[in-house]
C-alpha cells in the first residue's frame, strides 16, 4: 500500500504559495458558494482574498457545524506525563538544550494528577511526553494507558511518532486517539527547526499518519504549528493529508488542530505571525471544506478569542489546563511546555458554554469498551 | 489538457458506456453505438456464440473501436462469477470484466457478498475488475480494498430507467473513492446521465435506455451530449446556489475590539 507521500511529493511549497496569493475574490465566491468543497476550494478560503468575506464564512461554518454535531462541545484536559526530551525543537518549552529540571511521572504520581482531574468531572484525556525512548517509550505508554484506562472513557496520546506495530501493541491496551502534527510541510525548513534527535527525520513523521492508519486507530489528530513557515501552505496540505486519510483509511475519524506558537522556553518568534482574524478564517474554511472532521481549540488562545471562536465550528476544547508533569496535583506552574493563555477553570468555561446553549460533553467512548470488558462479565462469572 | 478516464491500465476519452443486449437487431445496435461515440461496450457472456456462427453478435462489435467489458450476468455465486471470468476472458481475449452476480432472478439485484468475494480472487488473477453494486459506500471500500479497478454502483434498479434514485449514497461513495466511480443501472433519460456526471461520477453505463428507444440512433447521441454536458458542468461548472440569506447578529465582530 501507498502513502501520503507519493501525493506530497508532486507539489512544490512555493507553488502553492504563490497559487494563494493569486485568489481573486470571485474564485473565493464560487468556492463559497459550492455545496461540496476541494481542496482547492480551501485554498482560495484560507487565501487573503477571502478575509473580506469572514462574515459569510463564519455563519456557514457555524450553521454546517451546529447541524452536523449540534449544541455540543466535547471537554478534554492534557496530561503530561514527561518532560524529558532527546529532540531539539527550536519552539518547545521541552527541546533537550533547555536548561530546565526534567520529570517523567511514576504511576503513583500519575494517579495523583487522575484524582484531580476526575474531580473536574474529566472522562477524556490526552497523555503528552517529549521523546524520550529510552526512559519515556512503548513500555511506558503502555503501562500509562493500562492503568489510566479503568479511569476515562476515552484516551489519546501525543508522543513521538512510533511504528505501526507499536501502534497496534497501545490500542490493544486502551490507546483510542493519536495525535501528530507536522508542525511544518516545508521539507528543507523542517529540518532547521528540529536540528537534532529522532524527530528530524521529515519523511519519518509524514508517513506517521499512515501507520496509524495501517494499526488501525480510532481516531487521529493531525496539524500545524501556526508560525513556523507559511501558514497557509501548511494548513492547505493539512487538508491535502487529511483529504488522502480519509479516503484511504476509512474507518478512522480524523480531528485537526490549529495550535499558534506560544511564547516558549525554546525562545523562538513566529516567522509569520496569524492573526486571530486569520484564525477564525482557518477555522471556518476548514470547517466548510470538512463537515465531519473535529476541530479542536486548545487553551493556548486567549478568553476573548475562545468565548467568540468556539461558536464558529470548534467540536472540542481543552480546559482548566496544566502544561507540565505534575502540574494538577501539585498546582503550581514550572516546567511548561509553553505558556497557558485562557488560565480560567473547567467550571468558568462550562458555565460560558452553558450561557450559549452549548452542553459540555465529558464522555465520548466507554470503559467497557476501552478495557474491553463487558457490563455483564461479572455476572456471567458469578 | 485532455480528459482521459483511466481503468486499470485502459483509458478512455469517452465517458458513455453501452450495452449490446436488447437491440431490435445486430445492425441497430452497431449503429447506435457508432453514434454514442462510446469506446466501452458491454458483452454478456451468455450472449457470446464460442463457436463463432456467421450471425453472431460479435461480427458486428468493432473491435478496433470498443474495448469489450464481458459481464458475467446471469450467475449466482462467486464460484460461477470466477468460472465464467475464466470462459469470458479466453473468448473474448481481455482480462477487463464487469462482475455482476445476481442471485435474485426478479430484480437482478447484486448479492454484495459473493461480489467481494469473487472480486478478490478475480484481482488476484489479474482480471481488471469492475463490480456492479448496489449504491453502497462502505462496499465501494471494501472493493477497493482488494484491488478493484473502479466501482459500478447503481442509480436505480436495473432496466427500470427510473433515473438517480440513489443519489445521496452516489454522491458519498464519488466524495470516498479512490477508483473511478461508474453510475450503472437505471438511468433512463440523457438528463439522468447529465446529473450523474454533474456529480463527479467518471462515466455512466446506459443500456436498455438507448436500445429499447423508438429510435437508438438518435437517443444514443442525446446521452452522447448529456454526457458531455454534465462532465464539463463537474469541471467547470460554478455549482452557485442562492446566496443564503445572512443572519443580523455578526459573529466575527469580536475581532474588531
Amino acid at each position: 500500500m501507498g502513502s501520503f507521500r507519493e501525493i506530497f511529493d508532486q507539489y512544490k511549497y512555493e507553488e502553492i504559495q504563490e497559487r494563494i496569493l493569486s485568489v481573486s475574490a470571485s474564485d473565493v465566491k464560487l468556492s463559497l458558494n459550492k455545496s461540496k468543497r476541494s481542496v482547492w476550494d480551501f485554498l482560495n478560503l484560507i487565501s487573503p482574498a477571502a478575509l473580506p468575506f469572514l462574515e459569510e464564512m463564519a455563519h456557514k461554518s457555524r450553521a454546517t457545524t451546529l447541524r452536523r454535531f449540534g449544541n455540543n462541545m466535547q471537554l478534554f484536559a492534557p496530561l503530561y506525563l514527561s518532560n524529558e526530551c532527546q529532540n531539539i525543537c527550536t519552539y518547545c518549552g521541552f527541546s533537550l538544550d533547555v536548561d530546565i529540571p526534567r520529570k517523567t511521572l511514576n504511576p503513583k504520581e500519575i494517579l495523583a494528577e487522575v484524582e484531580v482531574l476526575k474531580k473536574h468531572g474529566f472522562d477524556h484525556i490526552l497523555l503528552v511526553t517529549g521523546e524520550a525512548n529510552k526512559t519515556v517509550g512503548v513500555k511506558y505508554f503502555e503501562k500509562a494507558i493500562r492503568l489510566l484506562s479503568d479511569h476515562f472513557a476515552h484516551i489519546s496520546l501525543e508522543v513521538q511518532p512510533l511504528d505501526t506495530e507499536e501502534y497496534q501493541q497501545l490500542i490493544e491496551a486502551g490507546l483510542n486517539t493519536v495525535l501528530v502534527y507536522q508542525e511544518t510541510y516545508h521539507k528543507e525548513n523542517y529540518k532547521l527547526h528540529h536540528p537534532k534527535g529522532k524527530k528530524s527525520n521529515f519523511y519519518y513523521r509524514l508517513d506517521t499518519p499512515d501507520r496509524l492508519g495501517k494499526a488501525g486507530i480510532h481516531k487521529m489528530g493531525l496539524g500545524a504549528l501556526i508560525g513556523l513557515e507559511d501558514w497557509r501552505v501548511d494548513s492547505f496540505f493539512t487538508a491535502m493529508h487529511l483529504e488522502y486519510l480519509e479516503r484511504t483509511y476509512w474507518r478512522t475519524k480524523y480531528s485537526l488542530s490549529f495550535p499558534r506558537l506560544r511564547p516558549n522556553a525554546g525562545g523562538q518568534e513566529p516567522k509569520l505571525a496569524m492573526s486571530d482574524r486569520e484564525l477564525v478564517q482557518l477555522i471556518c474554511a476548514y470547517r466548510l471544506f470538512n463537515e465531519d472532521v473535529e476541530l479542536s481549540l486548545s487553551t493556548r488562545e486567549s478568553e476573548l478569542f475562545r468565548d467568540h471562536a468556539f461558536k464558529l465550528g470548534i467540536t472540542s476544547m481543552s480546559a482548566g489546563s496544566k502544561t507540565n508533569p505534575g502540574g494538577y496535583a501539585q498546582g503550581e506552574a514550572s516546567l511548561e511546555q509553553f505558556e497557558i493563555s485562557d488560565e480560567r477553570s473547567v467550571g468558568e468555561i462550562c458555565e460560558i458554554l452553558t450561557q450559549n446553549q452549548y452542553v459540555p460533553l465529558w464522555k465520548d467512548w466507554d470503559t467497557a469498551l476501552q478495557t474491553k470488558k463487558l457490563f455483564n462479565t461479572s455476572q456471567a462469572e458469578n | 489538457m485532455k480528459d482521459i478516464l483511466q481503468i486499470g491500465g485502459y483509458q478512455f476519452q469517452s465517458r458513455l458506456f453501452t450495452g449490446t443486449g436488447k437491440f431490435a437487431s445486430y445492425q441497430l445496435m452497431s449503429d447506435a453505438l457508432l453514434a454514442s461515440g462510446t469506446e466501452l461496450v458491454t458483452v454478456a457472456l451468455r450472449r457470446v456464440d464460442r463457436k463463432q456462427s456467421s450471425e453472431d453478435l460479435m461480427s458486428f462489435l468493432d473491435t478496433e473501436k470498443y474495448a469489450l467489458l464481458p459481464n458475467t450476468s446471469g450467475v449466482r455465486t462467486a464460484e460461477e462469477a470466477v468460472f465464467a471470468s475464466e470462459l469470458a476472458a479466453e473468448a473474448l481475449g481481455t482480462k477487463l470484466l464487469k462482475l455482476e452476480i445476481h442471485p435474485d432472478p426478479k430484480y437482478l439485484m447484486p448479492d454484495p457478498i459473493e461480489t467481494l468475494k469473487a472480486a478478490e480472487v478475480l484481482v488476484k488473477k489479474g482480471f481488471t475488475v469492475l463490480p456492479y453494486i448496489h449504491a453502497d459506500p462502505v462496499l465501494c471500500k471494501r472493493l477497493e480494498e482488494v484491488g478493484v479497478a473502479a466501482v459500478m454502483p447503481l442509480g436505480s434498479p436495473i432496466g427500470s430507467n427510473n433515473g438517480l434514485k440513489t443519489r445521496d449514497f452516489i454522491e458519498i461513495i464519488i466524495d470516498q473513492s479512490k477508483v473511478p466511480v461508474i453510475v450503472d443501472a437505471g438511468l433512463g433519460k440523457p438528463s439522468h446521465a447529465a446529473e450523474a456526471m454533474e456529480l463527479g461520477a467518471d462515466a455512466v453505463l446506459v443500456n436498455t435506455a438507448i436500445a429499447v428507444a423508438q429510435n437508438p440512433v438518435d437517443i444514443a447521441i442525446a446521452f452522447k451530449k448529456a454526457v458531455e454536458a454534465g462532465r464539463a458542468a463537474y469541471l467547470h461548472g460554478n455549482m452557485s446556489t442562492s446566496m443564503i440569506a445572512q443572519a443580523s447578529s455578526p459573529l466575527t465582530s469580536f475581532l474588531d475590539a
